[in-house]
């Protein structure tokens, strides 16, 4: 390779690591630095981590942050909390989304790529947007209450707004599409001449679908489950918006009140 | 005939993902201003709609900063992917795919609060950048724009065979003319889902832009969050659906396209 062509390549590997050096490392260790120094009533609020005193550098790390978040119950809670709320959305998400993944995997060609495209059409508007047309179904004068009233099922409107149901709905709603399409991919390559043979030798559909298919779709689940799981964690929006004052149960809730920017 | 488990659910499965988007469509139509009385068709609401200054202003910040800012993470995602796929031994390579898979899964809260600190602490320093707002957005947004754009591009790169490439380089091009002859026309689909990808992640951020914004800077979903809050109000549902009537014109135009293609 020439000269040039091995400048070439060093800037093509510095540019991008330099931003991201830059703009995702460095922010990391502000915030770390932050952590580690002693909270003072001044501008900054922190004192400095290090110091030169007497030609000396001496360091001033305090550990205090820390142990003052283990000791609040207010963050653990709302850890907690976060954590209890992903794990039953992410529940929820795979007991509507595997049925429909399972569905669209088996149908054939030109009706399924129609229906996988249904599936992703949704996560292309604004998430924004699609959480707050549940305000106009859940709230206690909304669709939902209309539409049940109307048919005589229930007599007096339910409360399900700023409760965490809503919360629950909104979530498995905006996630569903990441749970779908990695499960959409695991089924799909399912072996036919399996579940034919488990057919032939007598076993019920539903035999065969609790020992062939969920067992052989498990890395799917796995990986779909995570893409809910992770980001429902730190999620701020869908909490803020349908839950009301249960905004606070959430640790990003928490931290944005706490610390008022 | 006997009534499946499978398609009753999966039926009731879209009924749930299209319920609402109907719901909000068939509301912006509504003359009421109370959202559940229905007052009679009317378009009144996407009159409202555009003379609303506040929404255009933000609308017209959120597109340029989302153009903006998915044209650069094309670039430096694809140029990150390059050099994980194609540039073989590179020093300290574990610590790159680290860092650029860090911006997917971290939550949006811990992106923008760290750069919010970074922002502030270079602006003490040297000055820049001074105060917050399109500059700050923008970086942001192609921060974790790259990171998605150099996943899509990295699983293109992987699944192409290099022979082409190889045998273009034996035959004594310069490696820039191999991209530019033969790369990049071949992983110009996955440029163009990345492209598309990183643009609406940053039109629909909300959390990370309201960290690193400042006064006078406020994106569309930072107008709609403030005015939701409060309650429904009909010229969102306006809004709404025409962003699903655009969307889905892109969508099943790119889907058609696709389809023509071998």
């Amino acid at each position: 390779m020439s000269g040039g062509g091995k400048w070439g390549r060093r800037l093509v590997i510095a540019v991008p690591n330099i931003w991201l050096i830059l703009f995702f490392m460095v922010p990391f260790l502000v915030v770390l630095k932050i952590s580690l120094s002693e909270p003072r009533i001044a501008i900054p609020p922190y004192a400095p981590l290090w110091d030169w005193v007497n030609g000396a550098l001496e360091f001033n790390i305090n550990f205090d942050n820390y142990a003052y978040m283990w000791e609040d119950s207010l963050y653990i809670n709302a850890y907690l909390s976060s954590l209890k709320i992903a794990a039953i959305s992410t529940l929820l998400a795979l007991f509507i989304g595997y049925p429909m993944a399972y569905y669209i995997a088996r149908s054939p060609e030109p009706r399924r790529s129609i229906l996988l495209l249904l599936v992703v059409l949704p996560f292309w508007t604004s998430f924004l947007l699609r959480v707050y047309a549940w305000i106009g179904i859940l709230k206690t004068k909304g669709v939902l209450n209309e539409a049940l009233l109307w048919l005589g099922i229930i007599d007096e409107p339910l409360i399900i707004m700023q409760t965490n149901v809503a919360v629950y709905i909104g979530i498995v709603y905006t996630y569903l599409p990441f749970l779908i399409l990695p499960l959409y991919a695991n089924l799909v390559k399912l072996d036919d001449t399996l579940l034919e043979a488990s057919y032939d030798l007598g076993a019920s559909r539903i035999s065969s679908f609790f020992r062939i298919t969920l067992p052989l779709s498990m890395p799917g689940i796995i990986a779909g489950s995570m893409l809910v799981f992770i980001p429902v964690i730190g999620e701020y929006v869908i909490p803020a918006l349908l839950g009301g004052l249960n905004i606070s149960k959430t640790a990003t809730g928490r931290w944005l009140r706490r610390w008022r920017w | 005939m006997r009534l499946r488990f499978t398609p009753v659910m999966a039926l009731l499965g879209f009924i749930f993902l299209y319920g609402p988007i109907a719901s909000l469509v068939i509301y912006s139509f509504n003359e009421s201003k109370l959202v559940t009385v229905w007052g009679g068709w009317s378009l009144k609401w996407y009159g409202e709609l555009f003379a609303n200054q506040q929404i255009m202003d933000a609308a017209w910040l959120s597109l340029r900063i989302a153009a903006i800012s998915a044209s650069a993470a094309v670039v430096l995602g694809t140029m990150m992917a390059m050099v994980l796929v194609r540039f073989g031994r590179v020093r300290g390579k574990g610590l790159m795919s680290g860092m650029i898979t860090g911006p997917l899964v971290m939550p949006d809260v811990i992106i923008g609060l760290s750069l919010l600190l970074l922002f502030v602490s270079m602006q003490g320093l040297i000055g820049w950048p001074s105060g917050r707002g399109f500059t700050t957005i923008l970086i942001a947004h192609i921060t974790f724009g790259m990171a998605f754009v150099a996943v899509v591009v990295q699983s293109r790169l992987s699944d192409m065979d290099d022979s082409i490439e190889e045998a273009a380089l034996d035959l004594g091009a310069s490696p820039l003319r191999v991209f530019f002859d033969i790369t990049l026309p071949m992983i110009t689909p996955a440029l163009i889902s990345g492209w598309l990808l990183a643009f609406t992640l940053s039109l629909d951020d909300l959390v990370i832009s309201s960290f690193v914004s400042g006064p006078g800077a406020s994106t569309l979903p930072m107008v709609i969050f403030s005015k939701v809050r409060l309650g429904v109000s009909p010229d969102i549902n306006a809004l709404a659906s025409l962003i699903v009537l655009v969307v889905s014109i892109g969508i099943i135009t790119a889907a058609i396209l696709m389809r023509k293609k071998p």
